[in-house]
């Protein structure tokens, strides 16, 4: 479907976006850079709706910022695990050496 | 575009809940006949699956300043038409809500609406369209893909302008500032779903054509799209 070309343009693409937040973000003095969008929208929350209490409490949140980046990053390899299984798998049975 | 836990009245999160709920049963229920019925597909649904745990977790940082994460909806849709996804976003959800206390029980109607059932139909009638417009196939799943996440962020910016509106200017000024945070953030991450979800839908052509004949996939690709594939 994808033409090398295609995949390397496509491939810079990509590369440019993730790096180019880091050029040309909005410097707000103090502020913190790079917060979480649901973050954000909570802090407007309160702006529009002086306060809105949280009626529910998560019914469990990671004890630490590292230990909630070790189950996020345990999602995402779980995921890319997956991935790669079935790929590898069907490269196999296609007996595609390239 | 997770409403945090507790974050919508109690009101507006049952009322999404409400909404969500048919297509989860909906869903299940056809979920369950393409797998009994085509067994040989769980592999690929497995994958698509995956691919949303993997996007879904990925924190990427926006021109805006903030970080945010696309939703991998879109490859699930494209290989399994719109029925499949909302159950398996919503497994999401319920995942990050119990263990990450990122989004809730009380807001997962509200974020299975936004994620796993407004975003996978959006890509579907675009992946349809498209294919009416007489769109290459990559063109489709990109504007598939990147449309969908975008439509997610577009919904969740409502669903909390209903929810919270501006004192001032009511509803409409509400979405346009939970739309600066939410969707103008998300449209460099849409482009990078698009581009993602492009190389692994070749990977899935090139590899596993025997497969994608049995889903709904394959109607929407014309049979000289497939023999191009490389």
């Amino acid at each position: 479907m994808l033409k090398t070309s295609h995949k390397w343009v496509l491939g810079v693409v990509l590369l440019l976006i993730l790096i180019l937040p880091f050029l040309m973000a909005p410097h707000k003095g103090d502020a913190e850079l790079f917060t979480g969008a649901d973050s954000q929208a909570e802090g407007l929350i309160g702006e529009i709706t002086p306060g809105y209490k949280p009626w529910f409490n998560p019914v469990f949140e990671p004890p630490s910022g590292e230990i909630e980046s070790l189950l996020f990053s345990l999602q995402a390899a779980l995921g890319a695990g997956v991935i790669g299984y079935y790929v590898g798998y069907n490269r196999r049975k296609s007996g595609d050496e390239a | 575009m997770h409403i945090m836990e507790g974050y919508l009245p109690a009101k507006h999160a049952l009322a999404w809940t409400a909404a969500s709920a048919p297509f989860i049963v909906y869903g299940t229920a056809r979920l369950a006949r393409v797998l009994k019925e085509k067994p040989e597909t769980k592999m690929l649904l497995g994958v698509s699956s995956a691919f949303t745990f993997v996007l879904s977790a990925l924190k990427l940082p926006s021109v805006t300043g903030s970080c945010s994460h696309p939703t991998g909806t879109g490859l699930g849709t494209i290989l399994f038409g719109p029925w499949v996804m909302p159950v398996i976003g919503c497994i999401v959800l319920l995942f990050q809500a119990l263990l990450l206390a990122h989004g809730g029980i009380t807001t997962l109607g509200a974020n299975t609406f936004s994620m796993a059932i407004v975003g996978p139909f959006v890509a579907w009638w675009i992946m349809l369209g498209g294919k009416k417009l007489g769109m290459p196939l990559p063109v489709r799943v990109f504007l598939a893909a990147s449309l969908g996440d975008l439509a997610t962020y577009v919904t969740t910016s409502l669903q909390l302008a209903i929810a919270f509106p501006d004192p001032v200017g009511g509803i409409a000024a509400s979405f346009a500032k939970f739309s600066t945070i939410f969707a103008f953030t998300q449209v460099p991450l849409a482009v990078i779903e698009g581009i993602v979800t492009v190389f692994v839908f070749n990977l899935i052509l090139t590899y596993n054509y025997q497969d994608l004949s049995e889903l709904q996939v394959i109607s929407l690709v014309r049979p000289k799209e497939v023999d191009d594939k490389c």
